[in-house]
């Protein structure tokens, strides 16, 4: 069983390093017939890109990915420039007219963008042809060695209980050098997926043929994310599913919180698009899908007829009755460790690192700002795409709907969810982006704190104070300082994962929905110990 | 303004440290020689583990002992002297008191075994155990393997904590099985199966002779009493219970048994001078609990109740139904009433039983068979409401008004797999009784009577 173990480790880096090595591979370059096909698909008006496309990319061999950007990015850049400088010319000229009609030869998109759309036409090599074969060297063998390494642990921790033995005297868990390698590899990840996703269009060739299965469109880097977050949550669901293999909710909350991703968040929205429907994420609620209300989607989902008003109604729905009503039955959980995408991958893959949360006072104080910083700013925002949707004004008080959108999908939608939500799993522990960022989170957590059923019962007198419960709670509430006082746990950043209650030696702690009458009991004098104490106590 | 001092910062010392705060301005001062901060003992083992470190023992902050105005001071205590109202340290000035309270807790058991000293032999009790051990034994390559002396509930612990890097234990137990003098022997001997699961060398109804060293004087096997078999070994664990931590109250002419002697108010025999948690010795035995209790929460509630008195409450001490929790490896055990073993339980108590069929699961409900009062309950691997307990404890509910409710007892998490219908129907197989299960309810189980 251990030779397993250790050979799967062989394998996953083996596939890990195919999956890196990719990156580099190939060659790209159009033939004339494919860039003039790609010029008229796009109906670029400038004609100075197509003499620079032409001089940049066709018939040139053996240009690799990082070069093949930079030439595509500067051939965009010069017809750009091109214009910029006959606007700034004929501005100088004070020549409104010619000036207004140079616009439209300006290309928009970011240039590693453009980029991307060009090499997806231009790969050649291993990974655009070979696909199949490339496919299990990387993600096969990945899966495989993954599952190698995880499945023997049926046999290896032995019989079903909490098996917490050497993480924190483990490099990979306590924040040692594997956790930092961990860290920059996530990081790298996301930089790349977010701001270069050219770079990686060769993995984005992987899985093309999915896509086309499925949506029956080629793969963007976004297909390549989704399927990615499947994978590795359904693998690591299978660690989740040995390690707590005697703990019926761990295991029922980790298959939910894989259906919804696969069905919710991966397989419907693409098969919407096969049907020529708008790309729709079922269960992912405003908030936390902050462009809901966004221009664009407005108005694409109230020209997709009958089935658009439909999502409309839904989306809005979702978030103003169906999200508060769940959380007033079973807490925040139903959505934060049942539902949600983000929780989902912060339960399987992010499992391993949730002692890794700060739960000192400060941290508190800092998560509590953050987090509704960013709830006001979602709202905000929202109120001035819908001002603008139904003005027309594109801005109000002199701040531009488009900036505030873009510096909103910059740094809360980008860095702070991807980059440091997740790139983070293994410094700050696995909630980083749920426990500070989250708007959505923030907005059920007052429901949960002030009109709830949810909570986590203290049982008595029997707490020991070990601080299993504390360490292992990935959200960084110090459960322990509750359940030592005989109080139940009534927190709005509570997700309730129940790891608190799986770990703790004395049975101490139960996620319960139940009256509200008593949910929040504040004790001085805890139980078992002189009842007229208690009752002195009670009475002042 | 009145001084107090406390010397301990175990459970007991601290949380009346924190209750005195919390009902009064005095000066407080709280000395120890083990640790600057306040930590849990009971999670020691799991630093070893590698489920924690050492900083998440810590309940508080340490901004938290400034900020309430406690002071911290380090240092071990020599002597008492009443006359002056003073303690003397092993070094530094004296320090002066008003009222001083006692929660210098307990040391592990010797009894006088040859070798019981040597370097590599070690209680589980003390922050420094935990260093000693994490030099004798990192690994399995530096120590092969370690004998641990004495079946409790931190005997168990040091054969879970060694097991977990890996390293050959041989558990020496002096009973027939394993804590049989505590739990029935259906339990007792499920233990002894699962601590043998743990590939733990579990040896009954065997004693120590001697401990033998090698030419470093450092611990290199021990050799058993009854069939003088020698164990080679690198680590001896004593773990053969607890004893109060009293030697430095010796000469202050305070009355002493095996700990200092208190009253309900714990108030020894000389005034001012208080005495709580596992050193305090009850004069007077409460209930059936013993006069010492090494116990987590008993120290926090002697801790609860000083702080009533010191601050001009006084108030008797009087714990409630007794309970208690552990956890023997993988199997969790608590406790509600009393449920004594075979050995040592009354004529007129009975006992009601089921184990499961095939996992570790088992109950023992223990009536009195002519009143059919429900007296007290063992649960392994099923978790039960304090709350509910104590109540139909204190109502002196029949053990059929028990099982009939027995749902609203459960404690378990969600979904999983109840088996009050279970338990129920070998009841009534056993008593041609009818009870029928009822469903739980939360109304009762929140409802305060």
């Amino acid at each position: 069983m251990k030779k397993i173990k250790q050979t799967g480790l062989i394998v996953f880096l083996i596939g890990l390093t195919f999956f890196i090595g990719t990156i580099f591979i190939g060659s790209f370059s159009l033939k004339q017939n494919e860039l003039d096909t790609f010029l008229q698909e796009q109906q670029y008006k400038s004609t100075l890109v197509k003499d620079a496309l032409e001089k940049a990319v066709v018939n040139v061999e053996n240009l690799n990915i990082f070069e093949f950007s930079s030439r595509v990015r500067a051939a965009y850049a010069t017809s750009n420039q091109y214009y910029d400088a006959r606007i700034a010319q004929f501005s100088k000229e004070k020549n409104w007219e010619e000036k207004g009609k140079q616009y439209q030869y300006k290309i928009s998109g970011k240039p590693h963008s453009l980029s991307f759309t060009l090499a997806k036409k231009a790969g050649k090599g291993l990974a655009a042809e070979n696909t199949a074969l490339m496919w299990f060297l990387t993600f096969g063998l990945g899966i495989l060695g993954a599952l190698m390494y995880i499945v023997p642990d049926v046999i290896l921790l032995g019989k079903p209980g909490i098996k917490n033995d050497g993480i924190f005297l483990n490099a990979a868990t306590n924040r040692g050098w594997i956790g930092w390698f961990a860290f920059i590899f996530l990081v790298s990840f996301y930089i790349l997926l977010y701001f270069y996703p050219d770079f990686i269009v060769n993995w984005v060739f992987l899985v093309d043929p999915i896509s086309l299965s499925i949506s029956g469109n080629p793969g963007s880097q976004w297909f390549l994310y989704g399927f990615l977050y499947c994978t590795v949550m359904t693998v690591m669901a299978v660690r989740m599913y040995i390690k707590y293999r005697h703990n019926k909710y761990q295991i029922l909350r980790t298959t939910s919180v894989l259906f919804f991703q696969i069905v919710f968040a991966f397989l419907i929205p693409e098969i919407l698009v096969r049907f020529e429907k708008p790309w729709y994420d079922f269960k992912n609620a405003f908030p936390l899908d902050y462009d809901f209300f966004f221009r664009w989607n407005l108005e694409e989902l109230l020209s997709s007829g009958g089935f658009g008003l439909f999502i409309l109604v839904w989306g809005t729905v979702l978030t103003v009755v169906i999200v508060p009503v769940m959380v007033y039955f079973f807490g925040k959980r139903w959505y934060c460790s049942w539902v949600c995408g983000c929780g989902g991958l912060a339960e399987t893959l992010g499992d391993p690192y949730r002692q890794l949360s700060s739960k000192t006072l400060l941290s508190w104080r800092f998560e509590r700002i953050i987090i509704h910083a960013v709830l006001v700013f979602v709202l905000v925002m929202t109120g001035f795409a819908l001002y603008t949707f139904f003005s027309g004004a594109s801005s109000v008080i002199g701040i531009k709907t488009q900036t505030i959108q873009d510096v909103y999908g910059f740094l809360i939608g980008s860095i702070f969810a991807g980059v440091i939500g997740t790139g983070f799993y293994p410094i700050f522990g696995n909630r980083v982006w749920c426990r500070f960022g989250c708007p959505l989170a923030a907005y059920l957590g007052f429901i949960q704190r002030f009109k709830s059923r949810f909570r986590i019962t203290t049982n008595g007198g029997q707490c020991i104070s070990c601080g299993n419960c504390s360490t292992y709670c990935e959200q960084g509430i110090d459960v322990r300082a509750y359940a030592q006082k005989g109080e139940n746990i009534v927190r709005s950043s509570c997700v309730g994962c129940g790891i608190c209650s799986a770990v703790c030696p004395r049975g101490v702690l139960k996620l319960e929905n139940g009256p509200e009458n008593g949910r929040i009991n504040p004790t001085e004098i805890l139980l078992g110990n002189d009842v007229n104490l208690m009752e002195l106590v009670t009475r002042k | 303004m009145e001084h107090i001092v406390i010397i301990g910062n175990g459970i007991s010392g601290v949380t009346a440290a924190r209750h005195i705060r919390k009902n009064s301005n005095k000066e407080i001062t709280i000395v120890s020689v083990e640790s600057t901060y306040f930590f849990s003992r009971t999670a020691l083992m799991y630093v070893y583990m590698g489920h924690l470190k050492f900083e998440h023992t810590q309940p508080y902050e340490n901004w938290f002992w400034e900020k309430n105005d406690i002071q911290l001071k380090q240092g071990f205590v020599e002597a008492i002297h009443p006359d002056t109202k003073e303690i003397s340290f092993t070094n530094g000035p004296r320090m002066s008191y008003d009222k001083l309270i006692i929660a210098t807790g307990s040391k592990p058991n010797k009894f006088g075994w040859p070798g019981q000293d040597l370097n590599g032999v070690l209680g589980m009790y003390h922050k420094q155990d935990l260093e000693k051990l994490e030099v004798l034994a990192p690994n399995n390559k530096v120590c092969k393997r370690a004998v641990i002396v004495g079946g409790g509930l931190i005997g168990i612990e040091l054969a879970e904590m060694l097991r977990s890097r890996k390293i050959p234990v041989t558990f020496l137990v002096r009973e027939a099985s394993f804590w049989d003098g505590v739990l029935p022997a259906q339990e007792s001997e499920m233990l002894n199966k699962h601590i043998r699961e743990h590939h733990i060398d579990l040896r009954l109804n065997t004693n120590l002779k001697e401990i033998i060293a090698d030419e470093n004087g450092r611990v290199s096997s021990v050799v058993l009493a009854e069939t003088g078999e020698e164990i080679e070994c690198n680590v001896v664990g004593l773990t053969a219970g607890v004893t109060p931590n009293i030697d430095f109250v010796k000469t202050a002419g305070i009355a002493l048994g095996r700990g200092v002697k208190v009253n309900r108010f714990f108030e020894t025999n000389v005034a001012n001078i208080y005495a709580i948690g596992d050193c305090a010795e009850q004069e007077k035995a409460i209930g059936q609990r013993r006069n010492i209790e090494a116990v987590w929460y008993t120290g926090r509630m002697m801790g609860e109740t000083i702080a009533q008195i010191i601050c001009g409450n006084k108030t008797a001490y009087t714990p409630g139904h007794w309970f208690n929790s552990a956890k023997f490896l993988d199997i969790e055990y608590q406790t509600y009433g009393w449920v004594f073993s075979e050995k040592n339980k009354k004529e007129n108590e009975a006992y009601f039983q089921w184990k499961h069929p095939k996992e570790q699961t088992c109950i023992t409900i223990s009536f009195d068979k002519n009143t059919q009062q429900f007296l007290g309950i063992n649960t392994f691997g099923i978790r039960m409401r304090h709350e509910i307990f104590d109540t139909w404890l204190t109502e002196s509910k029949t053990i059929a008004h028990v099982l009939e409710y027995l749902a609203d007892a459960n404690f378990d998490p969600e979904f999983y797999k109840m088996h009050e219908p279970e338990i129920i129907a070998k009841f009534n197989r056993e008593n041609n009784t009818n009870i029928k299960p009822k469903k739980k309810s939360w109304k009762r189980i929140f409802s305060k009577s």
